[in-house]
Order: C-alpha cells, then sequence, then structure tokens
C-alpha cells in the first residue's frame, strides 16, 4: 500500500514537472471539404495530408502542442457544412476549421465559426466576399480569391487582345463572385462583357451553355466555375471546336489536377492564374515529392499547398501565445509575419487575407512537357502589393 | 390477402372502437414518456441533433396524416416543408420579423400552396396523383433554384433567431429545444385529434374503400382536399421552425430526395400509426448523422434499410409491435 502511494507520488511530480517544462496545450484541428463530389481531387484528402505534414513539420509533439486532426465531407452544400461545423465546435470541441472549398459552404461556416469565436483558416473557398462584406474577425482567407483570379487571368487576356467576354458561370456564391470580379476586370481594361449565362452547379451537360457562348461571337470565354465543372466545358468545348474557329477559353479557376484530368491535348495554351506550383523552387519541389508519396501520387494543388501554410501559422501563433484561445491566436497570427517553405514571406491584413505573390503560368503543349505534372510554364509572377484587392476597396466592416 | 394484411385492418379496426372514448390510457402513458424523455433528452444530447430529430417528426407525422389515414402518396412533400422554409428565413432574415410570426409565415404559405396543388393532385389518383404531386415540387425546386430572393445554391444564410415574442433570446440551443419541442408536441397532438375525430374516421372510410363513402354521402373530394391542405401546412410548420434552428434555408429542403426521405421514415416507423412517424424519424435521422462519416454512401446504407424494412417487416417498426402487443400504437 505505502509503496503503491510512493509510486504514485514520484509519478505525480514528475507529471508536474514535465507540465511545467512543456505546458500541454491541446488543439483539435477540423478539415471540412469535398471527399466525394467534383473538388474532392483539388481538396478532399488531400487538405488532411497537408494538415498532418504541418503538424509533422511543425514539431507539435515535441513543442508540447498535441494536435487531433478530424475531417468531414460536405458534399459543397451549405447545410451539411453549417451542420458538420456546429456539431464539430458544440460537441466535440473543434478549434479551428481548415480548408472548406465551395464559397456558399465557406460563407456559411464563416458565420458560425464567427459567432462561436473560434479559428477558420480559408484555403479551398474562392469568394472574394469572405475578406469583403463578409470579413469576419476569426476568418484568415489564406490561398487565392476571386479578385486575384480576375486580376491575374482575366487582365492578361485582356492585354492580349481578347477584349470582348462571354461569362459560362456557376450558379453560385463562388460563380457569380469570379463572374462579378473578372467583369470589372475586363472593363476597366477597356474590355467589354457581352453576356453571360449560368448553369447549374455541379453541372454535367455544358452543350447548350457553350453554344450560347459559341453565338455570341465574344473573342474570349471566361469559366467562371471550377473543379470537374471546368474539365466538362473544356472537353465539351473541344468537340464543339470552339477553340480551333477562334475563340479562346479564359480557365478563370484551374487546377494542377485538372490539367491532369484533361491532358495536355486539351489543356494545353491555358492561361491560369495560381499561388502555388510545385516545381517552383526546391522547397515546393521537396514538399510536392513527400505530399505525393503520402497521397496517391498527386502533386499538391494550392489548395493543399494553402491548408499546410495556415495550419503551420496556426500552429506558431498558439506555440507563441502559449494557449488556443481564438482571440489571442488570431491576433499573433496577424502580428507575425508569415513564413514558410511554400508561400515565403507574407502578412496577414486586418480583414483577413493573407498576401502573397501570385503567378501567371501557360499550361505547356504535350511536346514542351517531359512528363506527368510538368505542365505550367511561368509567364508572369503578380508581387504580393499587387496580387490582392487593395485593402480599402473590399468593404469591410472591420477595416475603417 | 395475406395474415399480414388482415392483421393490419384488425388493429386499424379496433383503433375505430376505442377511440370513441377519448384517447386511450395507453397512449396517454406513450405521450407522457415520450415528453418526458423529451425534456430529459437535452441534458445528455446534443440540443441540435435533437432538434432536427423534432422537426424531422413532426414532418413525418405530417405526412403520414396523408398517406397512413387518408391513403393519399404524395411525392412531393418536400415542396410545403422547403417553401415553408425559404419564406420563414426570409421573413425573419430580410422582413425581421419575430421568429413566431415567421414561422406563421412560412406555415401560411405552405398551406396556400397546399390548397392550390392539392386542389390539382387530387383529382387523379394512385401513381398519377403521385406524379403530379412530385411535379408541383419539381417545380417549386426550380422556382426556388432561380428565383432572386432564394439565393440559389447559396441558400438564405444566417436567419437570425431573434427573440420569441421579442422577449425570449433564442439564440441560445438548449432556449430554442424548448421552443421547437412545443412547437412538435402540438403538431402532433393536433394531428392525433385530427385522427380520432369523425372527419379522421371518414378519412379512413375513404381510405378503405372510397366508392363505399361516395356511396353513404360523403363528398370525398373535400375530405382529400382538406386532409391534403392540412397535411401540406404542418409539413410547413415542420420546414419553417428547421429553417430557424439550421438558420439556413437551402435546395436540400426542396430537392425530391427530401420528399423520399420522409416516405421513408413513414414506411419504416410504421405508416398509419399513431407513433410510427415519430420512431421513423428517429431512426433516419440518427442514422444520418452516426453515418455521416460515410459521405456520399448515406444514401445507399439508407436504401438498404430500406429494403430489409420492407422484406422483413412490412409494417414498420411500430406496426410490428402493435401487432405483438395486439394494440393499435
Amino acid at each position: 500500500m505505502r509503496k503503491t502511494t510512493t509510486t504514485a507520488a514520484i509519478a505525480l511530480l514528475a507529471g508536474l514537472a514535465a507540465g511545467a517544462a512543456t505546458a500541454e496545450i491541446s488543439v483539435k484541428i477540423g478539415v471540412l471539404n469535398d471527399r466525394s463530389g467534383l473538388y474532392a481531387d483539388l481538396t478532399g484528402e488531400g487538405s488532411v495530408i497537408a494538415t498532418r505534414m504541418a503538424i509533422e513539420d511543425f514539431g507539435a509533439a515535441e513543442r508540447g502542442i498535441s494536435v487531433e486532426v478530424v475531417s468531414a465531407d460536405h458534399q459543397n452544400r451549405p447545410d451539411v457544412a453549417s451542420t458538420v461545423t456546429r456539431q464539430w465546435i458544440d460537441v466535440d470541441g473543434v478549434d479551428v476549421i481548415v480548408d472548406v472549398p465551395t464559397s456558399s459552404a465557406a460563407l456559411a461556416v464563416n458565420d458560425i465559426v464567427r459567432e462561436r469565436q473560434k479559428i477558420f483558416l480559408v484555403s479551398g473557398a474562392a469568394t472574394s466576399d469572405l475578406t469583403g462584406p463578409a470579413c469576419s474577425p476569426y476568418t484568415v482567407h489564406w490561398t487565392y480569391d476571386t479578385w486575384s483570379l480576375a486580376n491575374g487571368t482575366g487582365r492578361a487576356m485582356v492585354e492580349v487582345g481578347g477584349d470582348t467576354w462571354f461569362f459560362l458561370t456557376a450558379d453560385y456564391a463562388f460563380g457569380h463572385a469570379l463572374e462579378r470580379d473578372t467583369s470589372a476586370v475586363v472593363e476597366e481594361t477597356g474590355g467589354q462583357v457581352l453576356g453571360v449565362v449560368r448553369h447549374p452547379f455541379p453541372g454535367q451537360d455544358f452543350s447548350s451553355f457553350l453554344l450560347q457562348a459559341q453565338a455570341s461571337g465574344a473573342k474570349v470565354i471566361g469559366l467562371a466555375n471550377a473543379g470537374g465543372d471546368t474539365v466538362n466545358s473544356i472537353m465539351q468545348a473541344a468537340e464543339f471546336g470552339i477553340v480551333q474557329a477562334g475563340q479562346s477559353l479564359a480557365g478563370l479557376l484551374v487546377f494542377i489536377t485538372d490539367v491532369d484530368a484533361l491532358g495536355l491535348d486539351d489543356a494545353q495554351g491555358l492561361v491560369l492564374t495560381e499561388a502555388f506550383y510545385w516545381d517552383l523552387n526546391d522547397d515546393t519541389r521537396a514538399f510536392s515529392q513527400r505530399f505525393a508519396e503520402l497521397g496517391n501520387g498527386n502533386m499538391p494543388t494550392m489548395i493543399h499547398a494553402g491548408v499546410y501554410a495556415s495550419v503551420l501559422h496556426y500552429l506558431k501563433a498558439v506555440e507563441a501565445v502559449g494557449s488556443a484561445d481564438s482571440d489571442a491566436v488570431m491576433a499573433m497570427m496577424k502580428e507575425m509575419e508569415t513564413d514558410d517553405p511554400l508561400f515565403g514571406q507574407g502578412v496577414i491584413r486586418t480583414d483577413g487575407r493573407k498576401v502573397h505573390d501570385m503567378y501567371l503560368f501557360r499550361v505547356k503543349s504535350p511536346d514542351e512537357s517531359t512528363g506527368r505534372w510538368d505542365y505550367y510554364e511561368l509567364l508572369n509572377t503578380i508581387p504580393a502589393e499587387v496580387a490582392f484587392r487593395p485593402i480599402e476597396d473590399g468593404n469591410c466592416p472591420l477595416v475603417q | 390477402m395475406t395474415d399480414i394484411e388482415k392483421t393490419a385492418d384488425g388493429v386499424a379496426d379496433l383503433q375505430i372502437t376505442q377511440s370513441a372514448h377519448g384517447m386511450p390510457h395507453h397512449h396517454r402513458m406513450i405521450f407522457l414518456a415520450l415528453l418526458v424523455v423529451a425534456l430529459i433528452a437535452p441534458f445528455t444530447l446534443y440540443p441540435v441533433f435533437l432538434m432536427k430529430v423534432l422537426c424531422f417528426a413532426l414532418f413525418a407525422c405530417a405526412f403520414n396524416l396523408l398517406l397512413g389515414f387518408g391513403g393519399l402518396l404524395s411525392f412531393g412533400h418536400a415542396a410545403y416543408f422547403g417553401a415553408a422554409s425559404y419564406v420563414s428565413a426570409h421573413a425573419a432574415k430580410v422582413w425581421g420579423l419575430t421568429p413566431e410570426l415567421a414561422i406563421l409565415t412560412g406555415t401560411l404559405a405552405a398551406a396556400v400552396l397546399g390548397v392550390v396543388f392539392g386542389s390539382l393532385a387530387i383529382r387523379r389518383q394512385g401513381i398519377y396523383f403521385a406524379m403530379v404531386t412530385l411535379a408541383f415540387a419539381q417545380m417549386i425546386y426550380f422556382f426556388s433554384l432561380q428565383a432572386p430572393f432564394t439565393g440559389g445554391e447559396d441558400g438564405i444564410q444566417a436567419v437570425p433567431r431573434g427573440r420569441l415574442f421579442g422577449l425570449i433570446d433564442l439564440r441560445s440551443d438548449f432556449t430554442l429545444y424548448f421552443v421547437v419541442l412545443a412547437i412538435t408536441f402540438a403538431g402532433i397532438l393536433f394531428i392525433y385529434r385530427i385522427i380520432h375525430s369523425p372527419f379522421g374516421q371518414v378519412l379512413k372510410a375513404i381510405r378503405e374503400n372510397e366508392p363505399r363513402a361516395v356511396s353513404l354521402g360523403y363528398r370525398t373530394t373535400q375530405y382529400k382536399l382538406a386532409v391534403f391542405v392540412l397535411s401540406a401546412t404542418l409539413s410547413g410548420l415542420a420546414g419553417a421552425t428547421k429553417a430557424l434552428v439550421f438558420q439556413i434555408a437551402t435546395l436540400t429542403d426542396v430537392h425530391w430526395s427530401m420528399s423520399g426521405e420522409v416516405v421513408l421514415m413513414t414506411l419504416i416507423g410504421g405508416m398509419g400509426t399513431v407513433f410510427g412517424p415519430i420512431a421513423g424519424a428517429v431512426v433516419i435521422v440518427t442514422a444520418q448523422n452516426y453515418l455521416a462519416g460515410f459521405g456520399a454512401w448515406v444514401t445507399i446504407i439508407q436504401g438498404a434499410i430500406f429494403v430489409t424494412c420492407v422484406l422483413l417487416f412490412r409494417q414498420g417498426i411500430v406496426g410490428v409491435l402493435a401487432r405483438l402487443l395486439r394494440k393499435p400504437l
């Protein structure tokens, strides 16, 4: 009996000592995205892998932060996303929600996270409203947004003479935002928008919409959609011979996984804007190699890279603050400069916008490519200062 | 006629004879037990999940009123559920109505739809009736997709829960739970009352043999329209409440699969029983909740449950229990 008590006391003391050395902080990360639908390739399990890599690279366990990761499929539906988020925060004690593609779902999550004062690190969703009218003190929009895509691809297309546009838009928050932001850029640079057709989301048959776009006579058909929708619309456009007939397609949001799905024969020549490409430098190559080994051999998309970098930055802030308290961690995230191997150095603005360079790429032709995943040729680097919407133009209530 | 069907008829007859003396003792006990469980539940289970169960229980009971007692299989009940959900969300968010008025507005919208669609649909029977209701529901779906105020794929988000009667703050899930419980319970008791009223007896007569009811001098179309509108209105009440619980109204609520889900709940629980739809709602919502990890596979699992149910116990969970206990439930 006595012996047991002594052992217990020693164990307790040892425990206390260990506790004092590294105050145990526990953090729960919820990765919420599309795991079965048209965005599963560009977010999905890859984002969970990226989260785990960030935790590993940060060395969370050695630094006394125990991190648990949960994931769920929101099926691109705002109602499912809001139900899961609510339950994660209320019942499971999730501290931070990560990724969340599909703008409509992300906007729903944004409201719930703000109300419950947790943290939301957006990488997958595109709508620039997340740092505009819907901005929240608890949200960081990491990777890209519709404004930056419009500013990259839209401007580039007009500059090479594509001054009349027709939009093929996915009929939900993301498509509307992308169409709005691109139209603004086109008109600002002296172009003209001839018309718009909105397709159901997710769509399968784009033929009637493509024929309308063809009949419009516009020089550029702007695809304001993403993932499987973009892949399908480009493939079907190829069947109608739209590009051969002289119109060009502007894929306003094209991911490397989409190019892989399309094949270079159909995708070659597309001009696109991305925040990340695996073959940019040694750091990105090393990351992507590891990522590919952990996944199915797929290279990471910019969304996966954004998930990695945002989780890494979040964990740094948690360590600096010494707790998972949302307000303190968020203040630290915005105060600290971001520094990671994928995006380099950057900052998070008051409105939640993470700022870094964006890149304008052109998809290589099959002859230029040396193999699978060698798809992009860098046309232009858009410096961080002009890559994102100026903070004062966003109408974010946090910025006054 | 198989043995099972004979017993089912026996149960129905028993119900008619008993209901002449008000609520039978065992029904009163079951209602009390349900109420006690519902009052304790939020202390151990997640209130939002429970509210979802309650809303669907009311929806399934409303549907059962039409299918189980009116004998009319509507395959478009999502229209009333979803339309009410949109209207109440819009009323609370844009018009700034208090929650009780928002719910009332949504319910009223469902009632109006019920009158319009019902008066056309009841002119046909069987599969044609089901197809007409489905067609109307699809019209509502496309309206919801395209109308400017519904927000298309985004739905109406961030619906404020507001203050009940301008006094009680409903932002807490816990407070809202008891409001939803009150609404659901009142709704289900109202349905119980309808079933056991003379009107309900006529409905059952029409369900069993419409020509005979006509020959007895009943204007069956009027009865059918009345029960259709009642069912649509109560479905609307469920939908309007759901919009405030989840603070969102989306296309999921008006999608045809929602119409399918309510049929599933009713059949699994026990069509034509008082408590069956409640049991069905509990089973299906719980399954959806705990199987959520399987993502898109949930529908396949649900399908398997449904097939098993139809093959093994066609009267549903409560229907089988009623047969074993030899008492109508």
